[in-house]
């Protein structure tokens, strides 16, 4: 193994790498800070430019600093805006949000990358040490499996719900699965509840739905209750961590790098299910006073996020060199980068090319070890972005909001559709509804379906539940999750009272 | 009644009307082949149906108590807030919308950013005007040309 670091680090600290990494790391910044353009159509966009090359080990370098750089990117208008433009960074507006609101912009930036950081260095570790032993447990999962833990993560989002809010989690979660069935479906194709519509049979957009729950309800708060976004100059000075809060995320970032590393193994739950179960996790181990902190600014609710995303991106690396398997849709695309450069992942891959292999990951130290050099000094400036006067800001956010979902599906009716559900979910919000569930069943809904389509298939009907063991384990653990909170919400209500404690 | 159960009344209706075009519409064009399929098109939302109307009882009969507490807008006092510009940026919003292919990228965005700004109660005309134009030309410049993303930036009589 020290052989191999060696050969990637000398692939990878030559000049002309070293400069293909901050390139690719900055590129990825600024258009992730795009709503609407995400890690995967940035990687897209930059393949001829990384074909041109011809250098395997210098087109993955950039990719991979492109790749790091569009994460971030994406954390950075899920903060500051609430505006997140891809399905990974959605968790992170939960608690980013309330702290840039709080003046603490900055903070939550220096937050989020730090935590990237760690999650992504450590999720490269982890790749280098277990990547040949994880590839067979990737097999063991099968669509049932995946089917049960989806189930899971969406029985977490009752971690979302304060007390008194299941029910009203539990609606919102089952009207965005409802969401996800319009448009073709998993089976023969066939189009469901489009109502006859043309623009509705390929489904609902996924940046039009984020960027109607989340960045126009804002919005139009901002509109309808006039206040500056921040509070004078305080947030440049905020924006060191103290010591006393990055030991209290120490933990947090450990337990999410590891977790969201594991999840990320697994080919198509990725990024997006480890951030949210990072963050429902975190929530529910917390100590109660923290408890009540998440979802109004708490440190812990935004590194738990950051970290097990970026963690999980690079697990979803461990597929895609063992087995050839691509595990998310950026990988798919890295897999077909690879193809055209004359690279056929694979188990092969670390006996025939050891230096494209150990360049890939030690190209991911250098791209989040570059990212964080980078990112660190330019803060203060992103942060700024906030300080804009209202009349200026308000009618960009609008506009980016807009530019999000025309680019996605260069389909103008899109715009209306957003627009609409806008103007419901601030109905929704009026009412205290929690819109965050809504997204997640959405996003989960078409793998979950499709999973559960494909294990009904393979045993020709229901009985994969009680036939395979780990899915029956991990439909019990949804079970517990969806009744825990209730549970605990009526003890403590029965305590409250002063009603005798049966056990 | 509240809003939140009058809200919970809506969604109620919605998931009636799509159980019923789950459990009684929808498999009557389902090809004979298909039928032999374990799981069909209904299936999954069939079970959501399901899963919907108990929630929305759930709440529309008030099973689950939530404490009440202080919300950031009061929808109850809705026109003390400024409705009007939010209504009109909304109205600004479709235009866009609807003027973003007939009229090309360029008009409709720079005069989307500047109406904007206007109904917000901005009137240095001196600033909005160059800073529409330039955040319009750069965004498009840069979809356009350096992603590659076509974007009609003029209308079509013009060309574009």
């Amino acid at each position: 193994m020290l052989e191999g670091l060696l050969i990637g680090l000398t692939t990878a600290l030559s000049i002309q790498n070293l400069l293909m990494v901050i390139a690719g790391c900055l590129i990825g910044t600024f258009i992730g800070m795009l709503p609407g353009l995400g890690p995967m159509s940035i990687i897209a966009i930059m393949i001829p430019v990384a074909i041109s090359m011809g250098d395997p080990s210098a087109a993955l370098i950039l990719l991979a600093g492109v790749y790091y750089g569009a994460i971030f990117g994406g954390s950075t208008s899920s903060i500051l805006l609430n505006a997140p433009g891809v399905a990974g960074t959605v968790a992170s507006s939960f608690d980013g949000y309330p702290m840039a609101r709080k003046g603490k912009a900055g903070k939550a930036l220096t937050i989020a990358a730090i935590a990237s950081f760690a999650g992504g260095t450590i999720g490269a570790l982890l790749l280098m040490i277990f990547a040949p032993a994880l590839s067979s447990v990737a097999l063991l999962f099968h669509s049932a499996e995946y089917f049960a833990l989806m189930v899971v993560g969406l029985s977490a989002i009752a971690a979302f719900a304060g007390t008194g809010q299941v029910a009203k989690a539990m609606i919102m979660t089952v009207l965005g699965l409802i969401m996800a069935t319009v448009g073709e479906g998993a089976l023969f194709n066939l189009p469901r509840f489009t109502m006859g519509i043309m623009d509705l049979q390929s489904g609902f957009g996924f940046i039009t739905l984020a960027m109607a729950m989340f960045a126009l309800p804002e919005a139009l708060f901002l509109v309808l209750k006039p206040k500056d976004l921040q509070d004078g100059e305080s947030d440049i000075k905020d924006l060191r961590i103290t010591a006393a809060e990055a030991k209290a995320i120490a933990p947090v970032i450990g337990r999410q790098s590891l977790q969201g590393f594991f999840i990320g193994v697994l080919p198509g739950a990725g990024a997006t299910i480890a951030s949210f179960l990072g963050y429902a996790v975190e929530r529910n181990i917390a100590p109660k006073h923290e408890q009540d902190e998440f979802g109004k600014g708490s440190i812990k609710g935004l590194a738990a996020p950051e970290t097990a995303n970026n963690a999980a991106c690079t697990g979803s690396f461990v597929p895609l060199l063992t087995l050839g398997i691509p595990g998310s849709g950026t990988t798919a695309i890295l897999l077909g980068a690879l193809i055209a450069l004359n690279v056929t992942p694979g188990p092969r891959l670390m006996v025939d090319d050891p230096q494209i292999f150990w360049a890939v990951i030690m190209s991911m130290f250098i791209g989040n070890l570059v990212l964080l050099i980078l990112n660190l000094p330019l803060i203060p400036y992103i942060a700024k972005v906030l300080a804009v006067p209202r009349t200026f800001l308000i009618p960009f956010i609008l506009f980016f909001t807009l530019m999000g979902g025309y680019i996605g599906q260069n389909n103008a009716t899109e715009l209306l559709l957003l627009v609409g559900f806008g103007i419901c979910a601030t109905a929704l919000k009026f009412a205290d509804y929690p819109l965050a569930p809504l997204l997640i069943g959405f996003i989960l809904g078409g793998m979950m379906e499709d999973n559960f389509a494909r294990s009904m298939q393979l045993y020709d009907g229901i009985g994969f539940i009680w036939e395979r063991p780990m899915t029956l384990g991990l439909l019990c653990i949804a079970a517990v999750l969806v009744v825990l909170p209730s549970y605990r919400a009526r003890r403590a209500r029965a305590l409250a009272k002063g009603v005798a404690d049966g056990d | 009644m509240a809003l939140d159960r009058w809200i919970a009344l809506i969604l109620l209706g919605i998931c009636l009307a799509y159980g019923y075009a789950a459990w009684f519409t929808m498999d009557g064009g389902l090809a004979p082949f298909m039928k032999r399929n374990p799981i069909w098109p209904s299936t999954f939302p069939k079970v959501l149906s399901v899963l919907g109307i108990c929630a929305t009882l759930f709440i529309l009969l008030g099973f689950e108590k939530s404490p009440p507490k202080e919300a950031d807008i009061d929808y109850r006092r809705l026109g003390e807030y400024h409705l009007g510009q939010a209504v009109l940026l909304l109205a600004l919003m479709v235009a866009y919308a609807l003027c973003l292919r007939p009229l090309g990228f360029l008009i409709s965005t720079s005069a989307f950013l500047i109406l904007g700004s206007f109904i917000l109660g901005e009137r240095k005309w001196h600033i909005m005007l160059p800073v529409a134009l330039i955040a319009t030309i750069a965004v498009w410049y840069l979809v356009q040309e350096v992603l590659g993303i076509y974007m009609r930036p003029l209308p079509g009589f013009l060309g574009g």
